[in-house]
């Protein structure tokens, strides 16, 4: 194996497929190494606390491509091999050893390692019941008790929390979702967002609790019975599911000295700060890539769109065409029979434009500096999405004024650059 | 067994041989058929898996729900009459079906 070398990318999740995909389809001839150390075929993640958990789809249907995609276009996917120690020379070629003895050896490394579940320290977490969410051997694992279960506590308020409640109150079990913050998705959507999922999600039978002080995880027997917060009280559960976020894999990069910086810091090209190595995906730490952002405003994404734009940018770097990574972020969020998608980085907004329609079941809200459009979360709402996903794109303006009013199409009073009507 | 073929927009056709139950889109994907992007995964999230279904065909296919009419609107090449989302089409028994990409999906 050590006599491959080409490019090595470590990790086999969205950037890492595709990084490979896209250097195969702009021409790179190198051996190509795709490697994950989870025992499973490259598969997408998203669908795990969603459609795959709520028994919709299949687990075949999460792999990204057949075997015979990967050996036509001559890339060599490795599974169940964790990179445990990497030697690099400063030309950025070296081997990488895996635990099981393995070596890799490489003349270029692409690191798409991602992110791991954060987690959490607290008395009870170890008990059997108490769950993760972040890979398939986890949803396995959930979708495996799912159905023996009862009342099940979901512990965090973000995205796969909500999402894996929605699934599980769907499926018939009693949620009750904790949040140790004020509002729901504090991270990733501003206030009037996070009271609407609130609202929508408590009508739907999840008992939400807001500001919760979780104090421990009871145990009943050998089992979790139960989570204890702070005010006394004990809300049953014979599953817990802890869903708090991700910490970035930077270890492997920062044992080669690459600079991280929550992430490993990269260049608009995707380049470490060796000049060589790439990073891609939820590891990365990348300059702001949105149209106009501040110089030196850094960002890391945890998104499918990320992954895949920037692999895009990685291989142009790779193949020796640099482009510049500009794009606009974007992101969804499927919680029950809720469609939540996000266009854009509201940071920064000083003012909010609410579009909502009960009678239709949808729900917007836009984002402005001072005059200009900067981002919309939309729930149930794709014509508002993509029209201001389409917007950013144009560097177009939506009139404040004018998009308060949920009966006018956004596509409609959009205005281009130049002054026209889109 | 059930056959897709693909037609991009320079008329090159690819016909892949497909699973009943999968969607028009992950055949596609799976197989390594340009011109489907797909970043969303078929969650009906991004309308990067438009495509023009032939017409003769189109009929016999369950017609599109509501969500998925609103996405097409937001495509990256106008929606016409034929379009779909293929995430959204599922292969079923005897399928013989037609469809053909547009020159962008972003």
């Amino acid at each position: 194996m050590s006599d491959a070398a080409g490019l090595l990318i470590l990790g086999s999740s969205q950037a890492g497929v595709q990084l490979a995909v896209s250097l195969r389809a702009l021409g790179y001839d190198e051996p190509i190494t795709l490697l994950g150390e989870e025992n499973h075929r490259p598969y997408q993640r998203p669908a795990l606390s969603k459609e795959y958990l709520q028994g919709a789809i299949t687990k075949e249907s999460l792999i990204y491509r057949t075997q015979e995609y990967w050996d036509e276009h001559r890339i060599d996917v490795v599974k169940n091999e964790r990179i445990i120690r990497i030697d690099k020379r400063s030309d950025g070629s070296g081997v990488a050893h895996s635990m099981s003895g393995r070596e890799f050896a490489f003349d270029r490394l692409a690191l798409t390692v991602g992110a791991r579940a954060r987690r959490l320290l607290l008395e009870g977490v170890d008990l059997p019941g108490v769950l993760y969410l972040r890979n398939a051997d986890d949803a396995l694992e959930l979708k495996a008790r799912a159905p023996v279960v009862k009342d099940v506590v979901v512990i965090g308020g973000g995205f796969i929390g909500i999402e894996a409640a929605a699934s599980l109150a769907r499926m018939g079990r009693t949620v009750t979702l904790l949040e140790a913050g004020p509002r729901l998705v504090g991270r990733a959507v501003g206030e009037e967002t996070s009271a609407y999922l609130l609202e929508h999600h408590r009508a739907r039978g999840i008992s939400v609790v807001l500001d919760a002080d979780v104090r421990r995880i009871v145990a009943g027997g050998d089992r979790v019975a139960g989570v204890e917060l702070a005010d006394g009280t004990t809300i049953r559960a014979d599953l817990v599911l802890i869903g708090v976020g991700v910490v970035p894999n930077t270890e492997l990069a920062e044992s080669i000295g690459l600079a991280c910086d929550n992430g490993i810091t990269v260049d608009r090209w995707a380049i470490a700060s060796d000049g060589v190595t790439v990073a891609v995906g939820d590891v990365a730490n990348l300059p702001n890539p949105v149209p106009g952002a501040p110089e030196g405003d850094r960002v890391r994404f945890e998104s499918v769109n990320n992954a895949v734009e920037q692999a895009k940018v990685a291989a142009y770097a790779i193949t020796g065409r640099p482009e510049d990574y500009q794009g606009i972020p974007w992101f969804w969020s499927n919680q029950g029979d809720l469609k939540l998608q996000i266009a854009g980085l509201s940071t920064g907004h000083t003012r909010t434009v609410v579009r909502r329609d009960d009678e239709r079941g949808k729900f917007s809200v836009l984002y402005y500096r001072g005059d200009a459009i900067i981002a919309a979360d939309c729930v149930n709402a794709p014509l508002d999405f993509m029209a201001v996903k389409a917007a950013l794109a144009a560097r177009a303006s939506i009139p404040a004024e004018q998009a308060a009013d949920p009966s006018v199409q956004l596509k409609a009073i959009t205005v281009t650059s130049s002054g026209e009507h889109s | 067994m059930p056959t897709i073929t693909y037609t991009d927009d320079s008329g090159e056709s690819r016909v892949v041989a497909a699973n009943v139950g999968d969607s028009v889109m992950e055949t596609a994907v799976r197989n390594g058929v340009p011109g489907i992007v797909a970043e969303c995964g078929g969650s009906l999230s991004c309308a990067t898996c438009h495509v023009f279904v032939d017409e003769a065909e189109l009929a016999q296919l369950p017609a599109m729900e509501e969500m998925e009419d609103e996405m097409l609107w937001g495509a990256a090449v106008d929606r016409r009459d034929t379009s779909r989302l293929c995430c959204q089409i599922k292969v079923s028994d005897d399928m013989d079906l037609h469809v053909t990409t547009p020159e962008t999906q972003v």
